[in-house]
């Protein structure tokens, strides 16, 4: 096993066009280079605004391995400060989520800081009077990440100071969160509930790369999708009787390969990418009265079915979170280790459509991506067998070359069979781009 | 004819060993045809369905979720999940000429290969009597903690 410690550039030699060395999924010394590299270079998912909506709402989570906090600041002004007092390393914060009123107090010796961040009070402070406190990183108040944008409700950051733009980072990707949120009449998303959490002993790029895995799903979810069918079938249920909403959502899992090498796949530059290009498993939902025409009234009829006929499946966002545009769910895929990612899957209300919607969403978020779910079950057994079958000696490379061409460009969009594996070679075509960021960069200075 | 509490208190001790030996059949035809089976996701959740849940299933889902333990593909279910309920003695909350609730305290453990996990929940049952015999008409699962990220949980509490 190599030495992969401060040194991205053996990292990257991991990555070929046709296959990826194990050591990515299952070394620890990788991961760590991930958390430092592709995390910190990257524009990571945090939240979304309406979990802190009033002044001093906070919401905590990580990047990465970094614990962070989502703090509104002012009405307009959200901020991602680290969560650690400058003074001693306490965690400022504790709980999910909660208010903080007008400034954070560390519970430990009672140092205070405004809600973007600044120092404000230590108490008996003159016994820092002449010891240079203000020159010391301490002195400075909590530190903030080094970028946050806040895109149509989403809150995404940076944790490098300098590097890459959000427009950069995402150019034309940003059309699937667009379609999501204009689904809204009010063009406007809100969170609903807390997220499902779900803990996965597998490295999380398993997670990501599943995303936009079509021959999967007719195999190792047959348990569920392919036994609702029969159930259904033995119902045998006299013409016109409604199907259960179950059927619904869990019989297109079981769809033939034909139809997903028809959906499509797109592939954006710096990892980004979406199934379901001219159809999906979203498409055939039934109508919900009233949504149509709240839609139309605010967008015209025409703009309103361009909005809806788009069915995107998965969008994967680079590096860890995706998106299901026509239910308004957003998974992120926290890597904790290696070989240890927590799933939280959260759903948006689409304000001002009907509640039935929201339903449909909360049904499908805890039918296929809960703890408890039949479907999540069998994915889950499939990463974590492949987490512990990477450890044979034998094969030291996982394989990704269905549909693969000759010098694949990935800094071009590109719109292919929906059973390529193009999008996870892009992910990885990224992640080495993200990896070796910081030492281009030096070398370019140097 | 009327149903005692002792009567009550013996059906929720029966149901719980119907799921720890998985006699599922048996366990479904307890149910009446419109009851759900309920575990909320948040602390004190009130709504099911405009919110995520961890479980809110009607027959059909209850049906397939045990038609699928016994399929030859499902893959997370070789080997099997085993279950084990100790409950503490329901309260009997309400009885109400054909309706009853009870409140009932448990420990829940579910094993498969070297993994097991213990939950900590309260069950309420929504129980009637119809044509003489006890059914569930639906029934609620809190687990303590329940905002606690979770492994698989592949049986039924
Ligand atoms: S550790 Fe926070 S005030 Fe001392
Ligand atoms: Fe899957």
């Amino acid at each position: 096993m190599a030495n992969y410690t401060g040194n991205p550039t053996a990292a990257a030699a991991l990555v070929q066009p046709h296959q990826v060395h194990r050591d990515i999924y299952i070394n620890q010394d990788i991961y760590a280079l991930e958390m430092k590299h592709v995390f910190a270079n990257s524009w990571v998912f945090v939240g979304h605004e309406s979990q802190t909506p009033e002044k001093g709402d906070y919401f905590a989570t990580q990047i990465g391995d970094q614990p962070v906090i989502q703090v509104r600041h002012k009405p307009d002004d959200i901020h991602v400060l680290y969560n650690r007092c400058p003074h001693k390393g306490t965690k400022i914060v504790i709980d999910r989520q909660g208010n903080t009123g007008k400034f954070f107090r560390c519970p430990y010796h009672a140092w205070s800081f405004k809600t973007d961040g600044c120092l404000l009070a230590i108490p008996l402070k003159k016994g820092y009077e002449g010891t240079g406190l203000e020159k010391t990183d301490s002195g400075k108040g909590m530190k903030a990440v080094g970028a946050v944008k806040n895109y149509r409700g989403f809150i995404f950051a940076r944790l490098a100071e300098e590097g890459i733009s959000f427009e950069d980072f995402f150019g034309d990707s940003l059309s699937s969160l667009d379609n999501m949120v204009d689904r809204s009449p009010e063009g406007r998303l809100e969170v609903v509930g807390q997220p499902l959490r779900y803990l996965h002993y597998c490295n999380w790029k398993m997670l990501v790369e599943n995303q936009t895995d079509t021959c999967h799903p007719m195999v190792a979810h047959e348990s569920s999708a392919g036994t609702a069918v029969k159930i259904y079938e033995d119902l045998d249920l006299p013409a016109g009787t409604p199907k259960p909403a179950a059927m619904e959502i869990i019989a297109p899992f079981m769809s033939p390969y034909e139809f997903f090498e028809d959906m499509g796949i797109r592939t954006w530059p710096n990892g980004h990418g979406h199934t379901g290009v001219h159809h999906s498993i979203h498409s055939d939902y039934s109508a919900i009265p009233g949504y149509v025409e709240a839609m139309s009234e605010t967008y015209g009829e025409e703009k309103a079915k361009a909005i809806l006929d788009e069915n995107r499946h998965n969008t994967v966002y680079f590096p860890n979170i995706m998106i299901k545009g026509p239910i308004q769910q957003l998974r992120n895929f926290i890597p904790l280790a290696a070989d240890k990612t927590i799933v939280e899957s959260y759903i948006y209300r689409l304000v001002g459509a009907p509640d039935e919607l929201t339903a449909r969403t909360a049904m499908y978020n805890r039918m296929i991506n809960a703890p408890t779910s039949i479907v999540g079950h069998d994915d889950l057994e499939m990463y974590e067998r492949a987490q512990e079958g990477l450890h044979v000696n034998g094969i030291e490379w996982v394989n990704i070359q269905r549909l693969l061409e000759e010098n694949e460009d990935f800094s071009e969009e590109a719109v292919l069979n929906g059973t390529t594996e193009r999008q996870m070679r892009n992910q990885f075509d990224a992640w080495r781009k993200f990896m070796t960021y910081d030492s281009e960069k030096q070398e370019a200075a140097e | 004819m009327s149903i005692s509490k002792d009567q009550l208190i013996d059906f929720i001790y029966d149901e719980a060993r119907m799921l720890d030996e998985g006699r599922y059949s048996e366990w479904l035809a307890l149910w009446l045809p419109d009851g759900h089976y309920w575990m909320p996701l948040d602390y004190k959740q009130s709504d099911p369905i405009n919110q995520t849940s961890l479980l809110y299933e009607d027959l059909f889902m209850l049906n397939l979720r045990v038609e699928r333990l016994n399929g030859a593909r499902t893959f997370s279910q070789k080997p099997k999940s085993r279950c084990h309920h100790v409950i503490q003695r329901p309260f009997v909350d309400e009885m109400n000429g054909d309706s009853f609730v009870t409140n009932t305290a448990m420990h829940y453990v579910e094993t498969r290969l070297d993994e097991q996990q213990l939950l900590a929940l309260t069950a309420r049952h929504d129980l009637k009597l119809v044509e003489g015999k006890l059914r569930i008409a639906n029934k609620r699962v809190d687990i303590l903690n329940c905002d606690a990220a979770f492994r698989n949980i592949q049986l039924l509490p």
